[in-house]
């Protein structure tokens, strides 16, 4: 009975003289081994070499603003609900009046948490917020913490800077399916 | 007078020292070039953080094996235990004295008196015999170590050494004897300079060589015959139990063995500090610096030359270790009783009967 093709039939034969000295295969060997001794090495310097990680790589993540810089999330808790790790929390407080510059909506999440630790960069908060507001950016890491106190990322941390905004070809699923963006783009760049 | 032989003192001590310091440094840049080798041969960059190219990383090595703990295992006896590591030391640089690193250096002690002092550090008329000697010595400091660790797997590690270091030690013996016969000294400055220029003996002992380069293997325990301390079956072999600095010392010991036994190589087979073209470049240099200081230029080259075919065999002995997996024992003791032994009694008969009936026919072919 044959379950697949990929069997091969052994050969039992007699070994040359040429194979039984061992010595040809070995300079065979030898040549393979200093051919890849030339070869381009595949090795990228991490820290001072980064690889493009493509465009749905799901990195820090950041609480977008919108075009006017005010905060587009409303502290819905949806992210905190769909995150499998557990790792977002917050406290909702009302607009008052003359914060209509800061918050787009009458809602806000006055605190806005995550803790690194427990994130495991799964973008489900990313899927259920219905505000586009969080995202995990796909051209940072979180970066190494030391301290305890590293661990735990305020709205200090998360929230987008007006100067340096985050910009991706992609918000949604179904915008990247129209644009056809593929996954990882293997060409390393050089960026420090 | 006094004076004079107060200078070819100093010169020799020079010497003497610059070897020992030459070996220690070429076998600490091997354990670089090791990590390198392999890592290029993967595909890999390897290290290259501690200092340009990381070339500190050795330092770094020192430094880490000084600073972990010395650890000595409870039911071991103790003495022997340090013993060990300090007898693989030991033998592995002695064997470096009567290598001649290059042919000789001259002085003008007093006006028309040259000395001529050889850049080696002994020249004793039984050089091989004596590296002979003391290789075999070597395989007691990997015998006590592991015997006194009370370790099973570094007591199978060590009786794995000894009997292959015995069992290989026999065929390159009888490799060196063909070398012998032909240059009729046991001298190894002797068996140099008879191959001066390009007359190496490589071209009339090719079995020989690949005879002997197979037992060299053996005897420094590099894959494909490190079955002493092969990781995946003794997890470390005889040096199991060792850590620190005295691991530290195994580990430099056989590192040592590899660059004096690629010196051997380079000597026995490769010519040593000889190159094709040698007399012509010392002509040119004589006639260009003078006669001291030309003659001690052109021993300066030689000794360059002789380093780089050491370095060649040390690479080589990597790109072999990179290449080839290990033996199992059986096929090792095989190999080594069935195979080369016969071989190089093969090698010596043929080398017996070539200088009985082919040399006299060349010659008188010549005249």
């Amino acid at each position: 009975m044959q379950l697949t093709n990929r069997s091969k039939q052994v050969s039992n034969k007699q070994m040359t003289f040429a194979e039984r000295i061992y010595l040809p295969a070995i300079a065979t060997g030898l040549g393979i081994t200093i051919k890849h001794f030339f070869q381009k090495k595949v090795t990228i310097q991490y820290p001072e070499v980064k690889k493009n990680l493509g465009p749905v790589f799901r990195g820090r993540h950041v609480l977008k603003r919108d075009d006017q810089g005010r905060e587009r999330c409303t502290a819905c808790g949806l992210c905190a609900v769909a995150c499998p790790a557990e790792a977002i929390s917050m406290v909702a407080a009302e607009r008052q009046k003359g914060e209509e510059n800061l918050y787009r909506e009458e809602k806000y999440a006055a605190v806005y948490e995550i803790n690194m630790l427990r994130c495991i960069f799964c973008g489900l908060c990313e899927e259920a917020c219905p505000k586009q507001a969080i995202y995990l950016r796909h051209d940072e890491f979180v970066p190494v913490f030391t301290e305890r106190d590293q661990v735990i990322w305020g709205k200090d941390l998360l929230a987008e800077n007006m100067n340096n905004r985050y910009l991706r070809k992609a918000w949604t699923k179904e915008e990247a399916r129209e644009q056809d963006i593929k996954g990882i783009d293997a060409k390393p760049r050089t960026q420090l | 007078m006094t004076f004079t032989i107060d200078v070819a003192f100093i010169i020799k001590a020079i010497i003497i020292l610059l070897i020992f310091g030459i070996t220690l440094l070429v076998a600490m840049y091997s354990t670089y070039g090791e990590r390198k080798v392999a890592a290029f041969m993967q595909d890999r960059i390897g290290p290259n953080r501690a200092g340009p190219f990381g070339l500190l990383q050795p330092l770094a090595d020192a430094v880490k094996m000084f600073f972990k703990e010395d650890f000595i295992p409870a039911q071991s006896s103790k003495w022997l235990f340090i013993l060990g590591p300090c007898l693989s030391m030991l033998t592995a640089l002695m064997t470096s004295a009567v290598i001649p690193f290059g042919d000789s250096i001259k002085y003008e002690a007093a006006p028309g008196k040259v000395w001529d002092v050889p850049v080696q550090a002994i020249d004793v008329n039984i050089g091989i015999l004596y590296v002979f000697g003391v290789v075999s010595l070597g395989v007691y400091g990997i015998m006590v170590g592991g015997w006194a660790s009370n370790n099973k797997f570094s007591l199978l590690g060590a009786i794995r050494a000894a009997s292959q270091n015995i069992s290989y030690e026999i065929s390159m013996g009888l490799a060196i004897i063909a070398i012998l016969m032909m240059t009729g000294s046991l001298s190894i400055r002797h068996i140099v300079e008879q191959q001066h220029g390009g007359n190496w003996n490589i071209f009339y002992q090719p079995l020989g060589f690949i005879i002997f380069i197979t037992c060299a293997f053996a005897e420094c325990n590099r894959t494909p015959f490190d079955l002493p301390e092969c990781e995946t079956e003794l997890i470390g072999g005889y040096h199991t139990e060792y850590s620190s600095m005295k691991l530290g010392f195994y580990l430099f010991a056989e590192y040592i063995n590899m660059f004096v036994s690629s010196a051997m190589i380079s000597s026995l087979y490769f010519g040593g500090y000889n190159y094709p073209g040698m007399d012509w470049v010392q002509a040119q240099l004589i006639g260009s610096l003078g006669e001291i200081a030309g003659h001690n230029v052109a021993t300066l080259i030689g000794f360059l030359v002789f380093f780089g075919k050491s370095l060649f065999f040390v690479f080589f002995y990597m790109w072999v270790r990179w290449t080839l997996p290990r033996f199992r024992y059986d096929q090792l003791m095989n190999l080594g009783w069935k195979g080369l032994i016969p071989l190089a009694i093969v090698n010596i008969v043929l080398t017996g009967g070539a200088i009985l009936f082919l040399k006299p026919l060349v010659m008188s072919f010549l005249k």
